[in-house]
This record gives structure tokens, C-alpha cells and sequence, in this order.
């Protein structure tokens, strides 16, 4: 069953995404996030291939596909952090 | 052109070996005779990483040639322990955890152990001077000075 | 995943963890014993020496290396030639940066490399390869490169950020904020802009870049480096290389520093390539001065800020746009620098831009928190000539404005539970904040944050037959993290630190982790440290309740033994580790635990600094006199080990405050590539730097614990040159604040 999870979009991205800073994605795991926003918005696809980290409740994810993502997740997407 | 020979004292041991003019005693050191304790920071005596000490002296081994060591008594960091006993200043590092990656490590030590040689009773900022010649990068220097001057403390009251 | 959805629950009082047991190195690292990159030899061994280019862009029309392969002693000359393009366009960079391919893009460029009997014979040899140079224009500073004339390193490699029109060194823009920063900044009495500048700086780890490689004809390999993560090392060589993983064994040696720097390779692909050429090991050593021009030094930022304030110190609006160039690549963490800037604060109205440039320079590497320093003097810069105008005390603006748990960062997520308040009432309350001050002296203070971060974690620990356990974990250890390692398995396991060793294995052990930084050792090795622990807690369990003959459900684990538990458990003597482990052959065999895991949710952490300095005014010189850190550590699991990092980023911070520069001449050639001149502090620059730390538990952590390593850099930039404004009366705004430049600010009498 998936759900309509609300993303917000940081500003360069916007462009892509008509301007909203918030969307909506059919998705219950971060997967299928980030796969239905290069659907959705195919603008996103360089950047998203490129990598985003996403925080989802205040936590931050790199690269795991299965977390869930609640339909009262807040859900923020980060350019991808690295550390040294 | 052909090398040069030189016979040396190491850590009270009796050495010999062969070295081009131009190698340094570091280069010699670590290349020829298997003592890579002393580091190359620089190469140019900035750092202190290779500090050894040559008659008594605190010197940068990679300003010295290997041919200068001859005749010389050389003191390295592996003849700063004696057997199995650490000398203080090795032990107090460990304890107040004076070292994280520990490169700077021996250089500080040979460098640390020829001030308390000198003066057994230094204040802060003699050590903090004394030790200027000795970069480290990662303690911010805190917990290494903490240490010297514990360990001089324990050694005035041992003697 | 985190892992506070797990049954197990933190331990309430903690035996091991929060004390300071010796670190099992020590012994090694003070008697000279340990072994570092450039420690290690093999049997027939070459030297590897690298060729580079002397001049800071250029074409290279033709390598001619016939006179260098013919001179006795020369086994081995490799040339970008040597290496098939990359099927991993991700490397593409990495290879370039090792090995120029068409145009050679900073002085100091590797363009070929030799492999010799001795370093003298390799010396002579770089000496007789032929490179026709055609030079071309360059451009070393971020702003001349955002240009339209400036002269362009790469044609058609910006990205789809990049708004047309602009210089093609622009590879990327990024936006972060929300709000209506216009309507904010109305809404204040007093509306500060201010540009800010600070240089390159290199993270100055004493030991330079070595390693030692052997490669057979085949594509087996060995290699030994000193290195952040031989992982990393081990598939980027491979993909480099064209070999598969598994056919690179990489041991990691104890590595002198790192801090970001070796996080990436330079020499290891070169050196494996000369291996490989000449049938031979080939050891590779830099000098002091390639890693200053060859390796990977921090941007440089050229930042513009507008902050609103009202008269009673509330931020109404900010707004930063931030240039930073990372050298002849894309890549800089304006990205991170552009996130960063304003996280410490609760605002309504934030915007942040940030240009990556190109420049001819070295590619930048990471150092401590990537991209946040330079962005956080800027605005803690801002922030407080808003809050000394207004007579306002700096740390009650800073609380005024703090971000709480529920607040919405600049960046976007909504804060869990953070330690800001804390440290900046902490650092309220201290006796440093209200010590006096004499003539010439000045206080500053500064806050800071960093992400931190989890990653690919593999730990695999192991009971030996006489009850001693050894657990290997695939992290080089920089800071002293094998202690925290065995102390962390040693709390779960319930037996002495002491029985336990930790080992760091090489990339045969194990299948993957990330390397050590974002600050994840302690946080992401050590919760699968715990959690690998209490993997082999439930085997041998399972060991005793078999002896017993009743069920694994009714056998617990308590003070270092197997205990009978429950109604029908009967009653039996509790069995220690050692004791099952002594009958593990006879109980189904050798007892382990292992744990594999992406460690997400790391928390963030948050430190506030503050420092007294005294200016030369005759001079310009500054002399920093007393230096406190409070920073947020979740859980101090070895606090020596903790207050170290505090200590050490800080020094870094101030190193890059007051002396540490790149210096470029006209001619684009580095002209400090040495200690002396690229000056980092001494232990006579310096007082003792005091240490707090504060707790508040990070909650995807089983023990609480919050990386620590990076946040300390963050602060320091702001917080000596709000002192030193203090000070000499006069607002600092670009770094290093070298003597020359504050006595020239002073005699002016202006900024």
C-alpha cells in the first residue's frame, strides 16, 4: 500500500518542480521517493543521479531504500553530505 | 661515485653502514639501518618529526647528512625505553592520552627528554618554547605539555 | 538504519564506557614501534618518484619518456597513456587529479611518474622526460574565476543549476532556505552586509602520503597506504585500475593524520600502475612540498552576508550568498557551507546561495566539517557586529535566536533533541565569560554545528578459546578509537577492557566501510560494535542453556556470565565468558558475533567557543590567551579521547584564523609549499585549551553518543576574530589575521 508523502524541495531545485517547495509523491520507503519524484519531475533526475541525502523526521538517510516514510513523515530532501 | 663508510654509536649500540654523501642521517635511519621511529614531516627541520639527539644535542635528523654521524653518539627514540621499562615521559603520554595519531609522537618524546636532560624543573612556557621546534596537529598541544611536566615532577621526586 | 527501535536498552550506569583505560597502541606509537605509511619495505622494492608540472594551466602537447625508461636503474615510467579510461565515470576526476590527462590544471599537477632502483636514480630520471608545455592564462582566485573573461578550465561542465550567462569555472549553484528574506530584513532596525574572505588552508597532517604497492601481471594486488579508509582506497583503485575488489587487498598502516585529507588517493593508483609495469613493489613517498601543492587543501570563499536585526536582538532575516572554489574540479562543499551557515538558528526568514568554482588549484579534500568553517565566520562574524552595535551581549543574542528541539533549521529538517542551549548556557555560567580583561585584550565567542554521519559499517568480534575477544573493525584509527572500540564491547560483554583487542583488518576481512570521518567512528563502529556483542551474548546464552538443558529463553546475560533466569530456569552457577568459551568446541564451535550495517541518523552536534586574544597593536601580532570549547558529545564513551578532538580541532581553527594561508603569485605558482612559510601553530602560540562537555544523548545511538571529531573546527574562525575585532577595535572580516594585515586594519583605523 503506498501513501502520498509530502517532500520539501530546496531552492535550486525548484526550478524543476514549478516553483513548489513542497510536493507530493506516491511512497511509503525512500525509494520509491526519490524514484517517483524523477518521474514526477524529471527536471530532478541530474541531481538526484548526481545524489541527495534526505532527512526524513529529522534524521538524516544517504542511501537506504527501505526506510519507511510515514504519511505524517516530514520529509526534507539535502544536497548529499559528506564528511572529512 | 662511491659510498661512504661510517662507523657510529646508536642507542649505545656500535654501528656501521654505508650511505651516499647526500643521504641524510633521517634517510639513513630509516632506510639502512631499519629505525623508522624517527619521522619526514618536512625534510627541511620544520617540524621535528625527526628529532634525534647527536652528542647530547637535540638536532633534526634530516638536516644532517649520514656521513656527520661518524664518530658521534646518536640517540634515537628506540633507545629511549630500557628493556622492557618505559621511560616516565613515554609512560605519562599514554596515560594522559598526550598522543592521537601519535606521528609527532617520538620526535616530541626525544625532543621532551632532552629539556627535562637540561632542565628538570621547567616552567609551562620554557616547555611550550622548548617544544616549538615539534609540530603536532592533532592534540593542540594541551595534553603533551600536561605531560612533560608531569613527568618531570615524578622524576624530581624519584631522584 | 538507526537502532533505537531494538529491544535492548541503554545501559543506565556504565562500567567501562566514561572512564579512561590506556589505549592499546600506546605502547607501539611511544617507542617508535608502530607502523606508518612510509614504515614499510618489501623485498626488491622500487622507489616511485612523480613528475609535475610547473606550470599552473597549461596544454600537454607530448610526453616523451624514452631517455627517462633508458637510464640504468629505471624499471617503470607511467604517463596518463598508461590507463584506460575509467568505465565509473565517478573516478574520472580522481584519475585526471593523479594523473593529468590533456592539460596539466595547477602548478604541481602530476604528469608522469617513474619507478627506480634508488630515489636518486628516480631523481635523475623525472630529470629526462620531455613534457612539450603549451601554457595557458590561469585564474587562482574565486571571484576573478566567476568572471566573464576569466580564463576556463573546463568547456561544458556546469550543471543544470547554473544560470546561462555565466563564467564556465561556475559548475553548480545551490539554494537552501525559506521564508521571504525581503520581508524580514524590513522588519529589522538595523540591516548588516558584509563580504567576507578566507583562503585556502591544508589540513597540515605531519605524515605525508606513502604507500607501498604490489601488483602481478595479472591484476592481483597488494597495497599498503596510510589512509582514512582502505575500503574507499581499495574500490576506487579497482575502478581506476579496471580490476575487480576482491583481486585489491589493501592494509591500512597507522595512518599520522588525516583530518579529511586522506580520504580520497593520489599516489596509490600511480604506485600500483608502476608495479604492475615493472614486476616489482613499488613505494611512493611524498614530500612535504607535493602534499602542500599536490594534495587536497580546503576551498577558499569569498561570502556576502545580509542579516536583520532588531534593537533587542532578534534575527528577523538572513541571507548569505557564498563562493567557494575548490580547484580544478567541481566539488567544493559550497553545498554543505551553504546548509550549514545558519543552523544554530531558529529563523523565519533564511536564504543561502552557493557557487562552486573552478579554479587552477589543487582539488580540494574534505577537512574536519567540510564547507561549514568559512561559512560560519562569516555569519558568527555578522552576528556579533549586530549584537555589539546594539550593546547587546553576544552569547544572550545567540540564546535569543538558538534553534530547540522543533525548530525548522535553515536547512530544512525539524530539530530532534540538540545540545546548542546547553552549551551556550554552559559557556554563560563559566568563569572564562566573565574573567577580566587587560588593555589590548579582547573576548569572542562563536557557535558551530555539524551534520555528522553514519555509513557502510562491517564489525566482526571474536572469543578465543581462552575467553579473550578480538574484534575487527574495518576503521583506521586516528584519534583513538580502538579504545573506544573495546571499551563500548567490553561494557556489553561485561568483562574487563583489558580482554579485549581491537584490530583495524585490511579489505580481506571484511566487505565494505566508509571511511573514517563525518565523525562516525564512535557512533556507527561502535553501535555495531554493541551490537555484534550482543550477538555473541545470545550464542553463548544459547551455549549455556544447552549445558543446562533448559530453553535459550531462560538465560540472560549479567555481569559477564550466563545466569539461569525465570521461573522454570532451576538453579544452575552462572557461567562467565570464559568458561563458555573454554567449551565452545564442544558446544557447536567458535563463538562469535558479527554486525553489518548502513548506520544512518547520526545526530547532529553543536559547540559554542569562546577566546580571549591580546593584540600587538606596535605589531599587529596576536597572542591567544585563554580558550574554552563547550561542545555537545551525546555520550563521551573515552572523555581524554574526546576532550582531544575538542582541542585539536580548535587549533586547527585558530591556525587558520591567524596564520595558515595558500599563497598564490601572479604567476599562479604556490609560494609557501613548505612549514615554514604555510605556518600552523606551535605549542608557544598557544595556552592549555579548556574543555566542557556536555550530554545530551543522541537517541539513534544505544549508548547516546554524537560524533565529535568535526564540529570543533566550525566556531574557532568566528570566535578569534570576533576577539581580535574586540581587541583592536577593529572588524576583521577577511582571514588569516596575519600581523601585516591587522596592523594595516589598525592603522587605518578602519575594516
Amino acid at each position: 500500500m503506498t501513501r502520498m508523502a509530502k517532500v520539501q524541495i530546496f531552492g535550486s531545485l525548484r526550478a524543476a518542480t514549478d516553483g513548489k517547495s513542497e510536493v507530493e509523491v506516491d511512497a511509503s520507503t525512500l525509494r520509491e521517493l526519490l524514484d517517483g519524484l524523477a518521474d514526477s519531475y524529471p527536471g530532478l533526475r541530474p541531481q538526484l543521479d548526481r545524489g541527495v541525502s534526505v532527512a526524513i523526521d529529522g534524521r538524516i538517510y544517504n542511501d537506504s531504500w527501505f526506510i519507511p516514510i510515514r504519511d505524517d513523515s516530514e520529509v526534507v530532501l539535502l544536497a548529499r553530505l559528506k564528511g572529512g | 661515485m662511491s659510498k661512504i663508510h661510517v662507523t657510529t654509536t646508536i642507542n649505545g649500540d656500535p654501528v656501521e653502514y654505508l650511505c651516499d654523501a647526500e643521504e641524510t642521517l633521517l634517510d639513513v635511519l630509516r632506510d639502512h639501518l631499519g629505525l623508522t621511529g624517527s619521522k619526514e614531516g618536512c625534510g627541511t627541520g620544520d617540524c621535528g618529526a625527526c628529532s634525534v639527539t647527536v652528542d647530547g644535542r637535540l638536532v633534526c635528523s634530516c638536516l644532517m647528512l649520514g656521513a656527520e654521524a661518524a664518530g658521534r653518539e646518536i640517540g634515537t627514540i628506540e633507545g629511549m625505553a630500557k628493556g622492557d621499562q618505559l621511560h616516565p615521559l613515554q609512560r605519562k603520554f599514554i596515560e594522559q592520552a598526550a598522543l592521537q595519531c601519535g606521528i609527532c609522537t617520538p620526535g616530541i618524546l626525544v625532543a621532551a627528554k632532552s629539556l627535562l636532560d637540561h632542565n628538570p624543573d621547567p616552567s609551562e612556557e620554557e616547555t611550550r618554547y622548548w617544544l616549538a621546534g615539534n609540530l603536532c596537529r592533532c592534540t593542540g598541544y594541551d595534553k603533551i605539555i600536561r605531560a612533560v611536566l608531569d613527568a618531570a615532577k615524578d622524576m624530581r621526586e624519584a631522584s | 538504519m538507526a537502532l533505537d527501535s531494538k529491544t535492548d536498552t541503554r545501559p543506565q550506569q556504565f562500567k567501562v564506557v566514561g572512564t579512561r583505560p590506556l589505549r592499546p597502541d600506546g605502547i607501539d606509537k611511544v617507542t617508535g614501534r608502530a607502523r606508518f605509511g612510509a614504515d614499510m619495505s618489501a623485498p626488491g622494492m622500487l622507489v616511485g618518484l612523480v613528475l609535475r608540472s610547473p606550470h599552473p594551466h597549461a596544454r600537454i602537447r607530448s610526453i616523451d619518456t624514452s631517455a627517462a625508461e633508458a637510464l640504468t636503474g629505471v624499471h617503470a615510467v607511467v604517463t596518463r597513456a598508461d590507463f584506460a579510461p575509467p568505465a565509473d565515470p565517478g573516478v574520472a576526476d580522481v584519475l585526471d587529479n593523479c594523473m593529468a590527462g590533456d592539460k596539466a590544471l595547477y602548478d604541481g599537477h602530476a604528469v608522469a611518474a617513474v619507478a627506480a632502483i634508488s630515489g636518486k636514480v628516480a631523481r635523475q630520471a623525472l630529470k629526462l622526460i620531455k613534457v612539450d608545455y603549451q601554457p595557458l592564462p590561469h585564474v587562482t582566485d574565486v571571484d576573478a574565476a566567476m568572471a566573464p573573461d576569466a580564463p576556463a578550465l573546463h568547456e561544458g561542465r556546469a550543471d543544470e543549476t547554473v544560470p546561462a550567462g555565466m563564467s564556465p569555472n561556475v559548475m553548480a549553484r545551490h539554494e537552501f532556505g525559506h521564508g521571504d528574506i525581503d520581508a524580514g530584513l524590513s522588519q529589522a532596525d538595523r540591516v548588516l552586509e558584509r563580504s567576507y574572505r578566507t583562503e585556502a588552508t591544508h589540513q597540515g597532517y605531519i605524515e605525508p602520503h606513502a604507500c607501498l604497492a604490489t601488483m602481478a601481471p595479472d591484476g592481483q594486488a597488494d597495497l599498503w597506504c596510510c589512509t582514512q579508509g582502505h575500503y574507499m582506497v581499495r574500490n576506487t583503485c579497482a575502478a581506476i585500475l579496471g580490476i575487480e575488489q576482491g583481486q585489491l587487498r589493501v592494509t591500512a598502516s597507522e595512518i599520522g593524520g588525516g583530518f579529511g585529507g586522506k580520504t580520497t588517493v593520489f599516489l596509490e593508483p600511480v604506485a600500483l600502475k608502476l608495479s604492475q609495469k615493472s614486476g616489482r613493489p613499488v613505494k611512493m613517498v611524498m614530500s612535504r612540498a607535493e602534499v602542500l601543492r599536490a594534495t587536497g587543501p580546503t576551498a577558499s570563499s569569498s561570502i556576502d552576508v545580509r542579516i536583520g536585526m532588531t534593537r533587542d536582538g532578534r534575527i528577523t532575516a538572513g541571507f548569505a550568498e557564498l563562493r567557494y572554489q575548490g580547484g580544478a574540479y567541481p566539488g567544493s562543499p559550497v553545498d554543505m557551507g551553504s546548509m550549514s551557515a545558519f543552523a544554530p538558528y531558529d529563523l523565519e526568514n533564511v536564504r543561502t546561495v552557493g557557487f562552486d568554482v573552478v579554479t587552477n588549484r589543487p582539488k580540494q579534500a574534505a577537512y574536519r566539517a567540510p564547507g561549514a568553517p568559512m561559512a560560519a565566520f562569516a555569519v558568527e562574524s555578522a552576528i556579533d557586529e549586530l549584537a555589539r552595535g546594539f550593546g547587546l551581549d553576544p552569547l544572550d543574542v545567540r540564546l535569543h535566536n538558538a534553534a530547540r528541539e522543533g525548530t525548522k533549521a535553515s536547512y530544512g529538517p525539524t530539530y530532534p533533541a540538540i545540545g546548542l542551549e546547553a552549551t551556550l548556557r554552559t559557556a554563560k555560567d563559566h568563569p572564562h565569560w566573565s574573567a577580566p580583561l587587560g588593555p589590548n585584550q579582547g573576548r569572542g565567542v562563536a557557535c558551530g554545528f555539524w551534520f555528522n554521519f553514519g555509513g557502510d559499517t562491517c564489525v566482526s568480534l571474536n572469543i578465543t578459546p581462552d575467553g579473550t575477544v578480538t574484534l575487527s573493525e574495518g576503521n583506521p584509527d586516528i584519534g583513538g578509537s580502538r579504545a573506544s572500540m573495546s571499551m563500548m564491547a567490553a561494557e556489553e560483554l561485561g568483562i574487563p577492557y583489558d580482554r579485549v583487542r581491537t584490530v583495524i583488518a585490511d579489505t580481506g576481512s571484511l566487505g565494505q566501510n566508509e571511511v573514517t570521518d563525518g565523525s562516525r567512528v564512535t557512533f556507527a563502529v561502535g553501535l555495531a560494535t554493541i551490537e555484534a556483542a550482543r550477538a555473541a551474548k545470545r550464542e553463548m546464552c544459547k551455549r549455556a542453556a544447552q549445558v543446562w538443558g533448559i530453553d535459550e529463553d531462560a538465560v540472560i546475560w549479567e555481569d559477564g556470565a550466563a545466569r539461569p533466569a525465570g521461573p522454570n530456569a532451576g538453579q544452575h552457577p552462572p557461567m562467565s565468558l570464559a568458561e563458555i568459551a573454554a567449551i565452545a568446541s564442544n558446544t557447536g564451535g567458535p563463538i562469535a558475533g558479527h554486525f553489518e550495517v548502513n548506520a544512518e541518523g547520526a545526530g547532529v552536534s553543536f559547540a559554542t567557543h569562546m577566546v580571549d586574544t591580546e593584540v600587538d597593536p606596535d605589531t599587529g601580532a596576536v597572542k591567544v590567551l585563554r580558550y574554552t570549547v563547550f561542545q555537545d558529545a551525546g555520550k563521551a564513551v573515552h572523555p581524554s579521547y574526546v576532550e582531544g578532538q575538542f582541542q585539536g580541532g580548535a587549533v586547527q581553527g585558530i591556525g587558520w584564523a591567524l596564520n595558515e594561508e595558500y599563497i598564490y603569485g601572479e604567476d599562479g605558482i604556490l609560494q609557501n609549499p613548505g612549514f615554514l612559510d604555510y605556518r600552523i601553530p606551535v605549542a608557544s602560540d598557544l595556552p592549555m585549551i579548556d574543555t566542557v562537555i556536555l550530554e545530551i544523548p543522541n537517541p539513534g545511538h544505544p549508548y547516546g553518543v554524537r560524533g565529535v571529531g568535526e564540529t570543533s573546527i566550525v566556531p574557532p574562525l568566528a570566535a578569534v576574530a570576533n576577539s581580535v575585532s574586540d581587541a583592536a577595535g577593529v572588524r576583521m572580516t577577511s582571514l588569516p589575521i596575519s600581523p601585516p594585515k591587522l596592523l594595516a586594519a589598525i592603522r587605518s583605523g578602519g575594516s
